[in-house]
C-alpha cells in the first residue's frame, strides 16, 4: 500500500522547512557582507572626499626687493601665517624668473595652511584665536575657498599636507606595474603551457606543480626578502627604484598566472586537441593555433588580476626600499619610486591630522585604479571569448 | 564449410588463404586488393593492462573496412594505432608491426606528422575547430604548405566541401562558425577538413553514433563515395550500419581479432561461434 499525497506532504513540510532556512542564511551573509561594502565606501567617501578640495586664499603679494629675500615679506603681517608656506618658497624662483613681477602687488589666490583648510572644513584646527577671526573675516569677503585641489594630483609627496599629491606614486605604481607584467606574464604563461601541454607526467613535475600552488600562498613579506636577498645583494639592482619593486611583486604574481593559465588551458575540450592532432599538427602547433586562442580570455583575467593583486601589495616594498618619501616625479625606472599603497602606508603614519584625509584621498584613488584594471579584465574577457 | 545457399558466386571462401594471418576468411574476388596497411602480431598495454593481443590484418586500400565488437573490445584502440593517436596516451606500449607504403609507422625514424598527413580522422563527435567554415578546411592544407596562392586554397576548399556533399549547404556561409552547422553537417565538415589534405586512409571511430538516422544515412552515403578516392576504416557499434557500408568487417572482442570477413559472409555465414553469437544479439 503506497503512502497518500497527505502523507507524503506531511513528511515533506520539515525538508521544505529546511531549505527555506539555508536559503535565508545564504542571503544573511549575502546582505551582511554588502553592508561592511557600503559602509567602507561610505566612510572611505565621506573622509576621502574632502581631500580633493584644498583652501586657497586671495592675498595681496607684493613682489618687492625685500620679498626675493624674504619671501614673507611679500605678504601683510595678518595673513603670513595663513598662506602655505610651499607657496612662499617659490617667490623668490618666480621672481628670477619673471623680472616683469618686480614691483608689482597684485591681488591672487594663493594656497592656503592646512590650517585654514581644516579649519574651514570644519575639522580640528591648530589657529589660533585672531587668526581664527582673520580666516572668517577672509570668508566673509568671499576671499578665502574651497577649490579643486589639483596638487593632489600633479604633485609628489610632501611634509606640507596641502602640497602632499599622489602624483609621482601613482607614477610609481605604473612604472612598477609594467615591470612587473613584463616579468611575470610571459614567464607565467610559458611555464603554464609547458606544464600543461609538454611535461611528462612525472615525479619531478609533480613537485614543480605542488611548490607552485604552495607559492601562490606564501606570505609575500618573505617575496620581498628574497627580492632583497637577490635583486639588490646579489645582482645589484639599484634599490628603492620602480625596477626592483616590480621584480619582486612579479615573484608573487607568477603563481598566480601560471595557476590561472593552466586553469584557462586545461577547460579547452581534449577534442580540439585531438582533432588538431589527427590533421597533423606539432604539439606547438596546437597550442599556438588551437588551444591558446581559446584560452585567452582565461589568462588575460587571470593575469589582471594577479596584477591587481600586486598593485596593492605593501609589505615586501617595504623590504626593498619603495616605502620612502618620493617628493619628485621620475619616470626612471632606477631612480628611486614609491608606489600608491606605499604612499598611502606614508600618509596614514603621518601625526598631522590634515594627512588623515590624504589618507582617505589615496585609498579612492587607488580604488578607482583597481576597479578600472577589474573592469577591463571583464572587458578583454568579453571581447575575445569566441561564442563557438 | 561453405553453406551452398549462402555463399555468393563473387566470393571465394579458401581455407589456405584464411590460414595465412592477416587474411580476410573470404575475398570477394571483384574488390581491390591492394594492401594499405598490414598489421602483424601487434600488441598493446595501457600500463599492465594489455588492450590489443596478437593483431594480424591486412587492410585494403580503396575499400571500407568496419571493425566491430562490444565495448571495450579494443577496436578503437586499434584504429588509434593506425595514425599513432594512441602516443598521446602516456602509459601507453606497443609492440608488432603497423606497416604502411613498406614503413613501419612506430619506428623511430617515422614522424607522427607525416604518418597523419597520410591518415586523417573523424571522431566520434563531431569536433570542428572553433573557427569558421573556410578556416576548419583551410588550416591544415595551408600549415602543410600543400597550397600557398589564395585562389589555390579557395579552390581547395570547394573541392574539400564538395567531396563531403556539405557545398551546397555552407557555400554561402564559408565565414560562419564550423559549430553554426547542425551535427550532421559538422561531422560531413569534419569529413572535409580531413579529406582536405589528401590522405591516403580515412579513419572514422563510430562517426555517426552522435547522430541522427538521416544525418547518418547520408555519412554512410559519403563512405561509399569516398572509398573510390580513401581507404576507410570505421568503428561502428552499429551492425546493420556495417554490413550496409563495409566491404570488409573484423570482429574484436577482447583485444582479440576473432574474426576478419568479407562483409556479406560474415553477416550471413560467420566462421566462428563468437562472431555469430554477437552478431546474432545472444551478447553485445
Amino acid at each position: 500500500m503506497s503512502q497518500s499525497f497527505d502523507e507524503i506532504t506531511a513528511q515533506l513540510k520539515r525538508r521544505h522547512r529546511k531549505s527555506a532556512r539555508l536559503k535565508w542564511l545564504s542571503m544573511g551573509a549575502l546582505i551582511l557582507a554588502a553592508a561592511f561594502l557600503v559602509v567602507f565606501i561610505t566612510d572611505m567617501l565621506i573622509k576621502g572626499l574632502p581631500a580633493f578640495q584644498q583652501a586657497q586664499i586671495k592675498v595681496e603679494v607684493s613682489y618687492s626687493e625685500q620679498a626675493s629675500e624674504i619671501p614673507l615679506a611679500a605678504l601683510e603681517e595678518d595673513v603670513r601665517s595663513l598662506v602655505s608656506r610651499g607657496f612662499l618658497r617659490l617667490i623668490p624662483g618666480r621672481m628670477e624668473d619673471n623680472p616683469q613681477l618686480l614691483g608689482t602687488s597684485p591681488m591672487q589666490w594663493v594656497l592656503a595652511d592646512a590650517q585654514v583648510d581644516q579649519y574651514l572644513k570644519g575639522h580640528h584646527s591648530s589657529l589660533g584665536a585672531s587668526e581664527r577671526a582673520t580666516v572668517e573675516r577672509l570668508a566673509e569677503q568671499g576671499r578665502a575657498e574651497l577649490m579643486f585641489n589639483t596638487f593632489f594630483f600633479t604633485n609628489g609627496d610632501s611634509k606640507l599636507p596641502e602640497y602632499a599629491g599622489i602624483a609621482a606614486a601613482a607614477l610609481g605604481t605604473v612604472l612598477t606595474m609594467i615591470v612587473t607584467m613584463l616579468a611575470s606574464f610571459p614567464v607565467g604563461v610559458m611555464t603554464a603551457i609547458y606544464l600543461e601541454e609538454f611535461a611528462p607526467d612525472n615525479r619531478l613535475t609533480q613537485i614543480i606543480e605542488i611548490n607552485i600552488n604552495n607559492l601562490a600562498a606564501v606570505p609575500s613579506i618573505l617575496f620581498g626578502l628574497l627580492g632583497l636577498a637577490i635583486y639588490i645583494n646579489f645582482f645589484g639592482v639599484p634599490r628603492s627604484s620602480p625596477l626592483v619593486g616590480g621584480l619582486t611583486l612579479a615573484l608573487g604574481t607568477l603563481p598566480v598566472i601560471i595557476i590561472a593559465t593552466r586553469t584557462a588551458l586545461r577547460s579547452v575540450p581534449d577534442s580540439i586537441r585531438q582533432a588538431a592532432f589527427a590533421v597533423g599538427c606539432s604539439r606547438w602547433q596546437v597550442v599556438k593555433d588551437h588551444v591558446l586562442p581559446l584560452s585567452l580570455p582565461g589568462i588575460l583575467t587571470g593575469s589582471i588580476i594577479g596584477l591587481a593583486q600586486a598593485m596593492g601589495e605593501t609589505a615586501p616594498l617595504i623590504i626593498v626600499g619603495m616605502v620612502a618619501f618620493i617628493p619628485d616625479i621620475s619616470a626612471s625606472f632606477t631612480d628611486a619610486a614609491t608606489v600608491m599603497p606605499a604612499q598611502i602606508f606614508t600618509w596614514a603614519s603621518e601625526p598631522d591630522r590634515a594627512f588623515v584625509e590624504k589618507t582617505a584621498g589615496g585609498i579612492l584613488v587607488l580604488l578607482a585604479v583597481l576597479i578600472t584594471l577589474n573592469a577591463s579584465a571583464v572587458w578583454l574577457r568579453k571581447k575575445f571569448e569566441r561564442r563557438w | 564449410m561453405v553453406n551452398e545457399q549462402l555463399s555468393q558466386p563473387a566470393i571465394n571462401v579458401s581455407p589456405q588463404l584464411a590460414r595465412e594471418p592477416g587474411r580476410p576468411i573470404s575475398r570477394n574476388e571483384n574488390a581491390n586488393h591492394d594492401l594499405s596497411v598490414r598489421v602483424r602480431d601487434l600488441n598493446l598495454w595501457y600500463g599492465h593492462n594489455q588492450a590489443l593481443k596478437n593483431i594480424n590484418i591486412d587492410i585494403y586500400q580503396k575499400n571500407v573496412t568496419a571493425l566491430i565488437g562490444p565495448s571495450g573490445c579494443g577496436k578503437s584502440t586499434f584504429l588509434r594505432c593506425l595514425n599513432r593517436m594512441n602516443d598521446l596516451i602516456k602509459s601507453v606500449r606497443i609492440e608488432g608491426l603497423v606497416e604502411m607504403d613498406g614503413r613501419d609507422v612506430n619506428e623511430s625514424r617515422m614522424d607522427e606528422v607525416a604518418l597523419r598527413r597520410r591518415v586523417g580522422m573523424v571522431f566520434q563527435k563531431p569536433n570542428p575547430f572553433p573557427k569558421s567554415i573556410y578556416e576548419n578546411i583551410a588550416y591544415a592544407p595551408r600549415m602543410h604548405d600543400l597550397v600557398s596562392r589564395r585562389a589555390d586554397q579557395d579552390e581547395l576548399v570547394e573541392r574539400a566541401l564538395r567531396d563531403a556533399g556539405l557545398w551546397n549547404e555552407v557555400k554561402d556561409k564559408l565565414q560562419e562558425p564550423g559549430t553554426s552547422l547542425s551535427g550532421g553537417q559538422q561531422q560531413r565538415l569534419c569529413i572535409a577538413r580531413a579529406i582536405a589534405v589528401k590522405p591516403d586512409v580515412i579513419l572514422m571511430d563510430e562517426p555517426t553514433s552522435a547522430l541522427d538516422p538521416i544525418s547518418t544515412a547520408t555519412i554512410e552515403d559519403l563512405m561509399d563515395k569516398l572509398k573510390q578516392q580513401f581507404t576507410i576504416v570505421t568503428v561502428t557499434h552499429n551492425m546493420q550500419q556495417a554490413a550496409r557500408v563495409a566491404d570488409y568487417t573484423a570482429f574484436f572482442h577482447l583485444g582479440e581479432l576473432i574474426e576478419y570477413n568479407d562483409t556479406r559472409m560474415m553477416f550471413s555465414n560467420p566462421h566462428t561461434k563468437k562472431a555469430e553469437d554477437y552478431i546474432t544479439g545472444r551478447y553485445g
